[in-house]
């Protein structure tokens, strides 16, 4: 557990890749085989199931160091992080150094579930007194609670995996993607036995696109790009292969189950097949706003009602294996060209094929892009003919061409503190818009302004805040900032009517007071336009 | 009518007819140490400890100042006035007010280790405590000093091996004489930005002994920062000045970097849980140790520490201040 620990410390505090790259690397050289696969489980979201709840964790630890829950609870929203908070709290009481390894805690961890939740208190209590600093205890903490997010990015640790076992990294990542079992698996079944039984279901990594900064015409000619619609859905890949049809989801979860419209296509695809597009809701070969997907996103179980009112279809754009082969290196004009071709031949409507836009000049693309909203896109993707199919974020042959966000301003009327790098600062705030004499909450936003913006704001809050304890402060209706979002959706949720699509703060209007912000007219009229 | 009362221009007894850490400009004002928000510009009358004083003259430039040893009282008006050691920084001080039998005590900033530097905390029975609360949450608990030089003395040896200097952030007044004493244990290339120079100038010329250091200027020559360590305060953080270091590691002492999400947002390489201030056991203990019956917490997590005390059975109540905002927090920078 001390050199997860201390791995886990130096992702967590160097800003430098170098540095991160060589600590992966050199807990890869002397970490043992099972402990190994746990890390890169845990690194790529392959974690143990949770078996004790927040609300246990933190009875027990109050309990323990003898604080209030009230004490334990103004802590954790200082520091923003359970595990943190308890791995701060609980004192250095181990004299012996009696390292256990990390698989040690993790299988642990695994079997819990059907334990008494005495048991499991008598195990949490005696790890937190026998691992002997706080760094260890968050560790600790963070195998069973929330997410693993640390300063470390899948190309890195892919990078350091391809270093430890001299493989290229692309190799690296098809072979850690998918699914696989931790529990069961080991480091060079996993990774290095070539011909061990390949996962039938693994999707290719994700090659993803650069925002474009500079303008379009520095691209070259235009006949060297194929522009398309920037869909507003979940990146996914179809892959059919043993007459088994996955479905996979950027996040690299398999969401087979919980789009079972896809299955209507199983017996349409050849088998060896993987294809890359979005995963949209769509009536009539039309795209329903982002909002409609989320409503279905969370569910369990996908009802009949759901599947009438909100049906996804697939807008495939790519093709990187067929037949059984990797195709990844053929140019996108070829790939482009078979995929028409296997699209046009299926003909089904949950099929639908992203359509290349026609262009000869940058200055017609730039006034179709005018148009994205309408088509219900985000903007356009540029992507290069001849382009390969990378893996990653990668610059130079595709990029993503984003139209300007809505805006709109709003008063400040809640603060929360926030977590990570935000921990113990107000930067988490929800805004409202006029209507009346009244505010109308409407949307939480927690990025967009610099640390110096935060820190100002920090401080008006803490002077300003009407509540003393608990997470969250009013204070005055002062501050105004101009939000940015991307779309609008009607939505019986929340009380302003409207769900905003990725809302953020674009800048601060210290030139404004809050009587000069919109009103929940100036929303709906938004809505209006937009939004159906 | 309270001892001590709690004005808009600070800390105030009006038997005495002098403030305490004023942060508007008076007639008399007793300052506890010279941290900006503590010691304020503009009044006609300064009272402090003999060690405080060189560094309000360097701070606030000409003014009429008195100093006193600590334990010395001394009457204002009729009423007892002694200062005695709060451990925060050099010549930083307590101050107990005594008028008709009752006894108030003013912490100022404080913290109940003794660093070897500033003078030991010295617990002072009292009526009434008012005592600051900066780290006023469980979470903050410190390693002993010895560890954390220990801990600052290895960084620095690692990069000298590595070929590269060390950038320590640390509170120009404080923290850069404790990193000082910490340091110059392991190397003597030691060096230090303008603001840390001027204060350990302004130390030497009281007669205080310090290890020697180098300034920092456009002229010195790149070269001599190989390997070297350089003490700078939080306002050279991220700023272009750094250039001239490179290859270097940056560290940051303070007890803000207990939490890791704060070490993180300051980008630095290290961050050392280094503070002038009592710790949550080191508060409590303090507010135990005066015996006070009534007790105001002022800067910091006050509405935290003040319910604690309460269900403790210690009455307490918060204070708002001007205190805290310029030293006490990692956000803003000094002067």
């Amino acid at each position: 557990m001390k050199e997860f620990a201390q791995l886990i410390f130096i992702l967590g505090t160097t800003t430098k890749t170098n540095e991160k790259l060589k600590a992966l690397q050199q807990y890869f050289a002397v970490a043992s085989d099972k402990d190994k696969v746990w890390v890169i489980a845990l690194f790529t979201g392959r974690r143990p199931k949770r078996t004790i709840s927040s609300t246990l964790l933190k009875t027990w630890c109050a309990k323990y160091i003898n604080i209030p829950l009230w004490l334990f609870d103004e802590c954790y929203h200082t520091v923003g992080d359970l595990s943190e908070t308890i791995a701060l709290l609980t004192p250095d009481e181990a004299t012996t150094t009696n390292d256990k390894p990390l698989h040690y805690y993790i299988e642990w961890f695994l079997q819990s579930a059907k334990l008494s939740e005495e048991d499991k208190k008598i195990f949490m209590l005696q790890s937190w007194k026998a691992l002997p600093s706080a760094s260890e205890r968050f560790v600790f903490n963070k195998l069973l609670s929330g997410a693993f997010r640390i300063g470390v990015s899948q190309q890195l640790l892919i990078q350091a995996l391809a270093k430890v076992t001299a493989l290229e990294a692309p190799v690296v990542a098809h072979r850690i993607s998918g699914k696989w079992d931790a529990a069961t698996i080991s480091f060079d079944e996993l990774l290095l036995s070539a011909n061990a039984k390949a996962d039938s279901s693994k999707p290719y990594p994700f090659y993803l696109a650069y925002p474009l900064e500079a303008a379009p015409h520095t691209l070259g000619q235009p006949n060297e790009w194929q522009a398309e619609w920037k869909w507003d859905g979940i990146r996914g890949q179809l892959i059919k292969r043993n007459n088994t049809l996955f479905v996979w989801s950027r996040g690299e979860e398999l969401v087979t189950e919980k789009f079972p419209e896809y299955e209507t296509l199983f017996a349409l695809l050849p088998d060896g097949i993987a294809l890359d597009g979005e995963i949209i809701p769509a009536v009539d070969g039309k795209p329903l706003p982002f909002a409609q997907l989320q409503t279905r996103i969370g569910r369990k179980n996908i009802s009949k009602k759901i599947l009438q009112e909100v049906p996804v279809a697939f807008f495939v754009y790519d093709i990187i294996e067929y037949n059984g082969k990797d195709i990844r290196e053929t140019p996108l004009a070829e790939r482009r060209k078979l995929l028409e071709e296997i699209v046009g031949n299926i003909n089904h409507p949950r099929l639908l094929l992203s359509p290349a836009i026609s262009f000869n000049s940058w200055d017609v693309l730039a006034m179709l892009r005018s148009n994205s909203r309408e088509q219900l896109a985000e903007g356009l993707m540029l992507k290069r003919k001849s382009s390969t199919y990378q893996t990653g974020r990668k610059r130079g042959d595709w990029w993503k061409w984003k139209i300007d966000p809505l805006v709109i301003d709003a008063v400040m009327i809640y603060a929360q503190k926030g977590s990570g790098r935000r921990s113990n600062l107000y930067s988490d705030y929800t805004f409202a818009v006029k209507d009346g004499d009244k505010l109308v909450p409407f949307a939480k936003a927690y990025s967009g302004l610099t640390d110096k913006e935060i820190a100002q704001v920090d401080a008006f809050v803490k002077r300003n805040a009407i509540e003393k304890f608990g997470p969250v402060r009013t204070v005055k209706p002062e501050l105004v900032f101009e939000l940015a979002f991307e779309g609008i959706a009607a939505s019986n949720r929340h009380k302003s009517g409207v769900a905003l699509r990725f809302p953020r703060i674009n800048r601060w209007r210290t030139d404004k007071k809050a009587d000069e912000i919109n009103t929940l007219d100036d929303l709906k009229a938004m809505l209006e336009v937009y939004g159906k | 009518m309270a001892l001590i009362e709690f004005t808009d221009k600070g800390l105030y007894c009006p038997a005495g007819q002098f403030y305490i850490d004023p942060w508007k400009p008076v007639n008399k004002a007793i300052i506890t140490h010279a941290h900006s928000d503590h010691a304020r510009w503009g009044s006609q009358y300064y009272l402090c400890h003999t060690k405080t004083k060189p560094i309000l003259q360097l701070r606030l430039g000409n003014h009429h100042y008195e100093s006193v040893e600590w334990n010395q009282p001394i009457n204002m008006n009729g009423v007892k006035l002694s200062l005695h050691p709060a451990g925060h920084i050099i010549g930083s001080s307590q101050i107990r007010v005594e008028h008709k039998g009752e006894v108030w005590v003013f912490s100022g900033d404080y913290k109940t280790e003794n660093d070897e530097l500033s003078g030991a905390f010295e617990p002072v029975k009292c009526n009434t405590f008012i005592t600051e609360s900066t780290f006023g949450l469980p979470i903050y608990k410190w390693q002993p000093q010895a560890i954390i030089y220990n801990n600052i003395q290895q960084w620095v040896l690692q990069n000298i091996k590595d070929d590269k200097a060390s950038v320590i952030i640390a509170y120009s007044l404080g923290k850069a004489q404790r990193v000082l004493q910490a340091v110059s244990k392991v190397t003597e290339n030691i060096f230090a930005h303008g603001a840390v120079w001027n204060t350990q100038e302004a130390f030497l010329a009281a007669g205080e002994t310090l290890p020697s250091i180098k300034r920092v200027t456009s002229e010195t020559d790149k070269k001599e920062f190989k390997n070297a360590v350089i003490i700078a305060p939080p306002g050279a953080d991220g700023s272009p000045w750094l250039k001239r270091f490179t290859p270097y590691r940056l560290a940051i002492c303070s007890g803000w970097m207990q939490v890791r999400g704060n070490a993180r947002r300051r980008n630095a390489d290290k961050g050392f849980v280094l503070s002038d201030h009592a710790d949550w056991d080191g508060l409590l203990s303090a507010v135990k140790a005066t015996g006070a019956a009534k007790v105001f917490v002022t800067h910091g997590f006050q509405a935290a520490f003040s319910k604690y005390l309460n269900e403790k059975g210690i009455a307490a109540a918060e204070v708002k201040t001007a205190y805290g905002g310029e030293e006490e927090t990692e956000k803003t920078t000094e002067e």
